[in-house]
């Protein structure tokens, strides 16, 4: 076995999501990826079962393991009960542990993904806030939402008795014993190590593309807007 | 076929006495239909739930985006059981459906890789010192309403009809693929023959519109809408699922999930405004519902209430052929009853020429 396929396999989802692939394509043919990208989960499950380390190590540092939507829509339609969803996700947190992702345009969108999400979970508590949903950044979110947006606390709090405060309600302020455990959380079980590897592997990829200062706002912009139109 | 896949998708969905856990998505998008569903619950069907405000998000758009690891959102998620038996609860219900998938997908991992459970009870004691058991019951919100679906049609105040025709509205049911996609025996119904939506607008007086891409994903794929760079894909897949139910002249669209209900809201707005597409009977768009909304309506509640004023897509339309009394000028107050102006227009409410479906065929 190739050295990059045992990695994947410690990971529970190779091991719930890939037996052995007949190559039918049922996953292809229901894949809201493969209609709008040139993307084949197919191929890609094929490619991982091949077990070649070149061949895996390409997967890991191209654009086509960050095409997926993870709907798993393939789930439930395999014959043989795979999950080319699942073998997704441990490609990516494999490309992610070991820098790889940084190689791809798609790829480097992690740290964007990091920086939006993820932060906002250790700062609120929640995925996303009204507040980081900026219509300049947003502008699909439509006139609604602007007007939600610049009225919050009295459209929220129609709904809400503590909208960012301590309380019961939609939108409350976390406690700080509950902040607390939470980012022990990600310190003991990996979460806290994930976003450091994705800051410095993103931030040494910056400086090589000519980011004088790394992978500041700057870069994470970039790699939120940039869309060579190379994947269709 | 149906009949004996149905009996294998049955679900067991508790009574009373429930634990609550809110949603990233649901709380910004549709604060009024989490209040919603507590209500109904508590005033009209006069059950128990815990309204916990120590529960954190279940971190799931940050798994699903691959930025947080399986075993943090695992201890996570042991942390939000935790709570649960410390408030001595041992049915969870949560407001989400990315969250309903983590939570089915997690207890299905702990089953079958016991050393995944064990690991997650060793990192949630050393970083909070809690431990935990098991629920005795995972429901999404919606099986909870569908549960009580028939008492809710008993006190029904408004039905799923036209007052003008007498005909039941036509109504298409988006379920959201993490509901029952990932793990087809936690949903009701399953992923072939999904019904819980379908059950409570039958219960409620509606007809279901079958068309080819009911199943289709609503097209938020994660990191494919939260990256702006990558939000074709996600408009893409929208507009797959507005051309291909628009045929059947739908009246109105409830979907499961908050994500789904929020991106078939928002970009029908976008194609409205890019392309001057609308897809709605009227010229405008068609308005997107949340079960507890098309709840809310059926039991009488005040749209304005509800919070359907943050919707893009005007439902008007559908309160009117509903026979719904409603005060316009009430839409856009505040908290405390006062006027905030109120939002720009816009083509998906204006209604434009070039129309799917045309109403003079």
């Amino acid at each position: 076995m190739g050295k990059y396929f045992d990695m994947l396999m410690e990971d529970v989802r190779m091991k719930e999501g890939l037996h052995a692939c007949m190559n039918c394509g049922i996953c292809t043919g229901v894949c809201p990826a493969a209609e709008f990208y040139d993307y084949d989960p197919r191929q890609i499950v094929c490619a991982v079962q091949t077990r070649d380390d070149e061949t895996i190590e390409r997967l890991l540092k191209s654009d086509t393991i960050w095409y997926c939507g993870e709907c798993m829509s393939c789930r439930p339609r395999c014959p043989r009960g795979n999950a080319p969803g699942y073998v997704i996700q441990a490609l990516r947190t494999l490309s992610q542990r070991l820098g790889f992702f940084v190689e791809s345009e798609k790829g480097r969108q992690q740290l964007a993904l990091k920086r939006t999400v993820g932060d906002n979970i250790l700062k609120t508590g929640y995925c996303i806030v009204p507040k980081v949903i900026t219509p300049e950044l947003h502008p699909e979110q439509g006139t609604v939402w602007r007007w939600i947006y610049d009225h919050d606390e009295e459209v929220f709090g129609k709904f809400s008795p503590c909208y960012r405060k301590e309380g019961q309600g939609a939108l409350r302020k976390m406690d700080s014993q509950s902040m607390d455990e939470l980012h022990r959380i990600f310190e003991v079980s990996g979460g806290k190590k994930m976003f450091d590897t994705i800051e410095k592997f993103s931030d040494a990829k910056a400086r090589e593309m000519g980011y004088p200062n790394g992978a500041d706002d700057e870069y994470m912009m970039d790699v939120f807007t940039t869309n060579s139109n190379n994947h269709y | 076929m149906r009949g004996n896949n149905w009996k294998d998708y049955q679900k067991q969905i508790a009574d009373d006495h429930y634990y609550y856990a809110r949603s990233c998505i649901r709380q910004n998008f549709f604060p009024g239909s989490e209040k919603a569903f507590l209500d109904i619950m508590h005033n009209d069907l006069g059950k128990e739930f815990l309204d916990d405000p120590r529960h954190s998000s279940c971190t799931g758009i940050g798994y699903h985006s691959d930025v947080v690891p399986l075993e943090t959102t695992m201890t996570v998620v042991a942390r939000q059981f935790a709570l649960m038996n410390e408030a001595g609860y041992e049915n969870f219900t949560t407001s989400c459906i990315t969250s309903f998938g983590i939570y089915t997908e997690i207890l299905s991992t702990w089953n079958e890789f016991p050393e995944t459970e064990e690991r997650t009870r060793e990192n949630l004691y050393k970083a909070t010192g809690r431990e935990f058991a098991k629920p005795r019951s995972i429901a999404h919100t919606s099986d909870v309403m569908y549960h009580f679906r028939d008492e809710i049609a008993a006190k029904a105040k408004h039905r799923l009809i036209n007052v003008s025709t007498g005909e039941p509205l036509r109504v298409v049911e988006h379920i959201g693929c993490h509901y029952a996609k990932i793990f087809p025996k936690a949903g009701v119904g399953g992923s072939e023959f999904p019904y819980v939506l379908a059950g409570m607008i039958e219960s409620w007086g509606g007809e279901c519109i079958d068309y080819p891409e009911r199943r289709h994903c609503c097209g938020f794929g994660f990191r494919n809408y939260l990256v702006q760079a990558n939000r074709g894909y996600s408009i893409a897949n929208s507009q797959k699922k507005l051309e291909s139910m628009a045929p059947y002249k739908p009246d109105f669209i409830v979907a499961n999930c908050p994500g789904c209900t929020m991106f078939l809201d928002k970009w029908q707005y976008a194609i409205a405004e890019m392309e001057g597409t609308t897809y709605g009977q009227n010229g405008q768009g068609i308005p997107v519902l949340t079960y507890e909304e098309m709840a809310g309506l059926v039991l009488g509640y005040d749209p304005w209430e509800l919070g359907m004023q943050m919707h893009q897509v005007n439902v008007e339309p559908l309160l009117d052929k509903m026979g719904i009394e409603y005060d316009p000028s009430a839409k856009y107050l505040g908290r405390n009853g006062r006027y905030i102006g109120q939002p720009e227009s816009s083509v998906v409410n204006a209604g434009c020429s070039k129309t799917v479906y045309d109403i003079r065929e």
